[in-house]
């Protein structure tokens, strides 16, 4: 019996594990790949509608418009992954931005300083939040939903009588007005390329060395490839402009951090645990409010970096920062790029893929000059097709699960 | 009892208000012994597996491990000692792939600073998880693959295989084969059977009598929170250990 299973087991695996990718395609865990697919059909429509919006200028500026929104989407990943949700992110934002802007410029406290206390003023909303929601069971929806109204009130209180501060530091301002040289662009350029390529090919070493066959070498290539064509690309297309911006490597850099923390941790591995059963992770031992409570500390902290970099870009922080569209384009994005609302599927990418879709369709209507009116109407249905598209996946797995 | 038992049951009571769950069970599984422990609805089953596993302390009574007087107040003492239980509904995370599931709340890092900071290391964990299933003799396509898109039979084997990463010396199964197909039934049994063979104690609960006398080797049947009868497979019949869990007859206890 057992050495039948042994002789036949290669050939089983390699099978299933071809139709485990088809399978995987089909039922959205690369859900990833078909928003870049969509990404690809609005870029087209938007480029025949109008030749100036695939231009180095116009990608640049989209770029640079989606990185707070980016930012704040990291940590409301975070919080999807657990299969919550955080309502508070946009005033959070706001009031962070606000905190640093009144300690620089009304307390003349350093830029460096006057950052950090407005980030650990994130990190403690969030560390409250999170408290509140596991410790006494109250919907996240609802803590969070108080949380909203309570952190504008924060922040009309923290601007004053003024109630619009103008950011003139440098070290503010230039976080999302640096741009890099070309040199150095093409440096960072090859140190990621490089970089990653390390990264896969140890990773392959490792599993080899494990006695585990795993992929062959040309799937590793083809990625290494890919990643090398996308980054050689996206810095000819910035230099060809303004340059490398500051605030695209910043984003960039919290992602791929973000994204090793949930993916490659005991951490991460315990907030999927999490959001997939929690009476199984419970079971298995994990400290469950733990997990929650450092899920929402880390999901106000992006959201208070995510203001830093919006407050940065538009130089000032008045009565509306952080509020308006911002909470829900911050949430909708990485839904619309394949993170699911029920908890335990989505990746920290999706972050920057659904920021690039919204962002797509706000910069390409303004060229067009079309109203905020059909903005939000186009944007909603985008939505909607998201949620759509999660719900039908779900239940398509419910009903794979149960045969 | 012999002094050879692994686990052993002396007296053991639990009341839940005026319900007397467990009274005085006394009963024992040695190294490499299939118990099924069977009886009606509200016999106690359940009741004693949770005793076991540290959900329920007991009123009265004693557990004895390997010989040793043992305190269970938690699960984790539970899982100290080198009990492992599978409870009915497997809890499995169905967003994660096998190996994953396996390793939940254990999982392997690798060596380097900053506990945050540690890199889980998936190449150990999926070697370890391949060995241990092929040990078992279980067939999965392929440990990458989502426990949620697996067979019933499949998920049952992935949770009890998880439950021997610990190296546990005794196993408790809570209807194991419970709304399994024939095929997967079979399955889980011949699991089972492995699980002997590897010398551990294991505690089967199952209603479906066919598939107890088909793994056990010996059947406890428990009636009303009381040990209605202990029979060795070879030598009793299924009218028999009807009788002892309907309460019509069999040894132990008169009929009700």
């Amino acid at each position: 019996m057992s050495a039948e299973t042994a002789t036949v087991a290669p050939v089983e695996k390699a099978r299933a594990a071809r139709s485990e990718t088809v399978r995987r395609f089909v039922q959205g865990d690369l859900a990833s790949l078909r928003v870049v697919v969509g990404l690809a059909v609005i870029w087209a429509i938007f480029q025949f509608e109008n030749d100036r919006f695939l231009s180095a200028e116009n990608l640049t500026n989209l770029m640079l418009q989606i990185t707070a929104t980016g930012l704040i989407s990291i940590g409301v990943v975070y919080v999807l992954l657990l299969g919550e949700i955080d309502l508070s992110v946009g005033a959070v934002s706001g009031l962070a931005a606000a905190i640093m802007a009144v300690l620089n410029v009304q307390h003349g406290w350093s830029p460096y300083l006057a950052i950090a206390a407005a980030v650990l003023a994130g990190t403690a909303i969030g560390l409250f939040q999170g408290s509140v929601f596991s410790r006494f069971g109250v919907p996240s929806f609802v803590v969070t939903l108080a949380g909203l109204l309570a952190w504008q009130g924060a922040l009309l209180q923290v601007l004053g009588s003024t109630g619009s501060i103008n950011i003139t530091n440098p070290k503010i301002t230039g976080l999302a007005n640096i741009f890099y040289s070309d040199t150095v662009g093409w440096i960072i350029c090859a140190l990621v390329i490089g970089l990653y390529a390390g990264v896969v090919l140890v990773g392959h070493r490792r599993r080899v060395a494990a006695g585990l066959t795993g992929e062959s070498v040309a799937p590793l290539a083809i990625r290494i490839a890919l990643v090398a064509v996308i980054a050689i690309v996206a810095i000819a297309i910035l230099n060809s402009d303004r340059g490398l911006p500051l605030a695209v490597l910043i984003l960039l850099a919290f992602i791929v951090g973000m994204e090793y923390v949930v993916k490659r941790t005991r951490f991460g591995r315990h907030i999927y645990a999490v959001g997939g059963n929690i009476e199984a992770a419970r079971r298995a031992g994990i400290r469950i409010n733990g997990v929650r409570v450092a899920v929402f500390a880390i999901c106000s902290t992006m959201a208070a970096i995510g203001g830093i970099m919006g407050a940065s870009r538009l130089l000032a922080v008045n009565q509306s920062s952080g509020g308006s569209d911002l909470l829900l384009l911050a949430i909708a994005g990485p839904v619309i790029a394949g993170t699911s609302l029920f908890g335990g599927r989505g990746s920290v990418w999706t972050a920057l893929l659904g920021a690039l879709v919204i962002g797509s369709i706000s910069n390409g209507m303004d060229l067009l000059a079309l109203s905020s009116a059909v903005k939000f109407m186009v944007t909603g249905g985008v939505l909607l097709i998201a949620v759509i598209v999660d719900a039908i996946a779900r239940q398509q797995r419910q009903a794979a699960g149960r045969i | 009892m012999t002094s050879t038992a692994l686990l052993e049951i002396d007296g053991v009571s639990k009341k839940f208000g005026p319900v007397q769950a467990l009274d005085r069970v006394d009963f024992a599984v040695e190294p490499g012994e299939v118990i099924g422990l069977v009886g009606d609805n509200g016999a106690g089953k359940s009741t004693l597996v949770k005793t076991i596993a540290g959900i329920h302390s007991p009123d009265a009574g004693e557990i004895r491990f390997a010989g040793k007087k043992a305190s269970i107040a938690r699960p984790q003492d539970a899982t100290a000692l080198g009990i492992a239980t599978v409870y009915q509904d497997l809890a499995l995370c169905d967003n994660l792939d096998v190996v994953a599931n396996v390793f939940l709340g254990k999982e392997e890092v690798s060596p380097g600073p900053g506990t945050f900071s540690r890199q889980l290391d998936e190449a150990r964990m999926e070697h370890q998880t391949g060995e241990l299933l092929s040990g078992l003799a279980v067939t999965i396509p392929s440990l990458r693959s989502e426990v949620g898109t697996l067979s019933g039979g499949q998920r049952q084997q992935v949770a009890v295989a998880r439950s021997l990463l610990g190296e546990p010396r005794v196993v408790l199964l809570d209807e194991p084969t419970a709304a399994l197909g024939v095929p997967q039934t079979k399955q889980v049994l011949g699991l089972i059977g492995r699980l002997r063979e590897r010398d551990l104690g294991v505690v089967v609960i199952s209603h479906n009598l066919a598939n107890v006398f088909e793994v056990a080797d010996r059947i406890v049947v428990l009636r009303l929170g009381k040990v209605a009868g202990s029979f060795e497979v070879g030598s009793t019949s299924e009218d028999e250990v009807v009788a002892a869990i309907t309460g019509s007859g069999g040894n132990g206890e008169p009929p009700a």
